[in-house]
């Protein structure tokens, strides 16, 4: 029977071409082999937002009134309500981890020089979408903490010059973060983002599935992809899954208080760990340098630091031309040791 | 020389550019919200000054404006705009330290609104507070 149904599928879609092809891939053998894993385990950590994502529509309700309640009762009331919105909190934590530790993997291996620019390129964008899902995710419980990291988080988009004004009410919807900022976030994080998400991830794969997996000259031996590659794979995947069910269970995400627009901001206030290196930095801005309001400083760093690490594989040749390799790991374990001490800083202080 | 084909690829370039506009014209406008034309209040009462407690603050809003009362220990009161000039976090009213304390950046002003310590670049906006018949109320700005 199984053979009759494969028959009649390969007749028709070529499956035997497919298997053919999963055969011949390879995946090249070398000290940085573990590093490919990485990929891998951020494509399982997107799957796990989809699935959990779809499963909390079905309770959530967006509006200034009912998203919190609706939190509220899926938290308290749903049976396993709990565990579903603490693995998308958890799960959501963990995808930035490991789209930045993917990212660094492929630094250090050099893995975004030619012919993969454009590899590294996507990442980039990807990490950038993921990075907007977990900022408009954040708000959609409408709690206090969510409330004022709205709040800031948007006013830096108002700060910029000329179109700032115009892009703070495309954002929020209004002048104020309201039930209208809700509803907006809403549709980026359940629509837009995982529309785009899904096409970039569709596009950085088709990459790595043209040019192959970096390395692959120089490595001396290699193992199937199919299935050796793909079992360590989906054992990795289990493993993180029983990680986040670890971390849900023991460590449940917090709910909070209902935000209050005429309730000041409370002590102690800090966004997620992956926004605290850029928090301490507008923080400890003075007010003003050379007359310019200290944040515009602040979002000209975060807007130039981001464009040169989106063009790393193309200033990266002018680097290698004059010799100087060991500068590209001077600037890139010093960035990350720049931004872990801000983000330990934004933590304690 | 202008030839046929290349007037015919100018053409369409201009109706495609054109066609463009007027698909995102539309989407660009509707998604800015529409200017809603309030009258912004003159006065905002506040219900008897003695109810309010000694060495605390309180938001209201005003208009569309949330402004941050203060009553000092001495009894004086103080009101200015409660939205933070660093990056619009709502200030509060800190009695240890008799100064608006921002809880997100953690930027500071005296009670007259002044900027005085970390990341605002300028001054909270001072409105007029006065108490008639025994009744707070609450004025326009005066900064």
């Amino acid at each position: 029977m199984k053979d009759l149904v494969l028959s009649w599928l390969d007749e028709r879609y070529k499956l035997s071409s497919f298997l053919e092809w999963a055969r011949h891939k390879t995946v090249p053998v070398h000290r940085w082999t573990i590093f490919y894993y990485t990929g891998g385990v951020c494509l399982f950590l997107f799957l796990v937002q989809i699935a959990t994502g779809i499963l909390l529509l079905m309770y959530y309700r967006v509006g200034a009134e009912s998203s919190y309640e609706s939190v509220r009762f899926i938290t308290s009331q749903v049976e396993f309500g709990w565990l579903m919105r603490s693995v998308h909190s958890w799960a959501a934590n963990l995808l930035i981890f490991f789209v930045l530790a993917h990212m660094f993997s492929i630094f250090v291996m050099r893995s975004y020089r030619s012919p993969r620019e454009l590899s590294w390129v996507t990442g980039c964008f990807l990490l950038g979408l993921m990075m907007a899902f977990g900022f408009s995710g954040y708000l959609l419980p409408w709690n206090e903490l969510a409330y004022f990291a709205t709040k800031v988080g948007t006013d830096i988009v108002g700060q910029l010059p000329v179109a700032g004004g115009w892009l703070l009410k495309l954002v929020r919807g209004g002048e104020e973060v309201t039930g209208a900022t809700l509803s907006r976030f809403f549709g980026l994080h359940v629509a837009i983002l995982p529309a785009a998400a899904t096409c970039l991830i569709g596009v950085h794969l088709l990459f790595v599935q043209v040019q192959g997996m970096s390395h692959g000259e120089d490595a001396k031996a290699h193992m199937p992809f199919f299935p050796n590659f793909v079992l360590r794979d989906l054992a990795l995947w289990l493993v993180a899954l029983n990680v986040i069910c670890v971390l849900a269970v023991f460590f449940p995400w917090e709910l909070g208080l209902k935000a209050d627009a005429l309730k000041s901001a409370p002590a102690g206030i800090k966004p997620e760990w992956y926004f605290l290196s850029q928090y301490q930095l507008l923080k400890v801005m003075p007010a003003r340098i050379l007359l310019v309001p200290g944040e515009l400083w602040g979002i000209f760093l975060f807007g130039a630091a981001g464009g040169a690490v989106l063009l790393l594989p193309f200033w990266d040749s002018l680097i290698r031309a004059r010799g100087k390799e060991r500068w590209l790991d001077v600037l890139g374990w010093g960035a990350l040791a720049a931004t872990a001490a801000l983000t330990v800083w934004g933590h304690l202080s | 020389m202008i030839t046929r084909r290349k007037f015919l690829n100018a053409m369409l370039g201009v109706g495609t550019a054109g066609w463009l506009g007027s698909v995102v014209y539309p989407v660009l406008r509707y998604l800015l919200p529409p200017e809603t034309t309030e009258a912004e209040p003159d006065t905002l009462s506040l219900g008897p000054a003695e109810q309010f407690p000694r060495g605390a603050g309180k938001i209201f809003k005003f208009g569309k404006r949330p402004v941050l009362l203060i009553r000092t220990k001495d009894g004086a009161f103080h009101a200015l705009a409660a939205t933070c000039t660093h990056l619009d976090c709502l200030v509060q009213y800190r009695d240890d330290m008799d100064a608006v304390w921002c809880a997100c950046h953690g930027g500071k002003y005296d009670l007259a609104g002044r900027n005085i310590a970390g990341p605002p670049p300028k001054p909270l906006a001072q409105f007029a507070v006065k108490v008639v018949d025994g009744n707070l109320v609450l004025g326009g700005a005066l900064t």
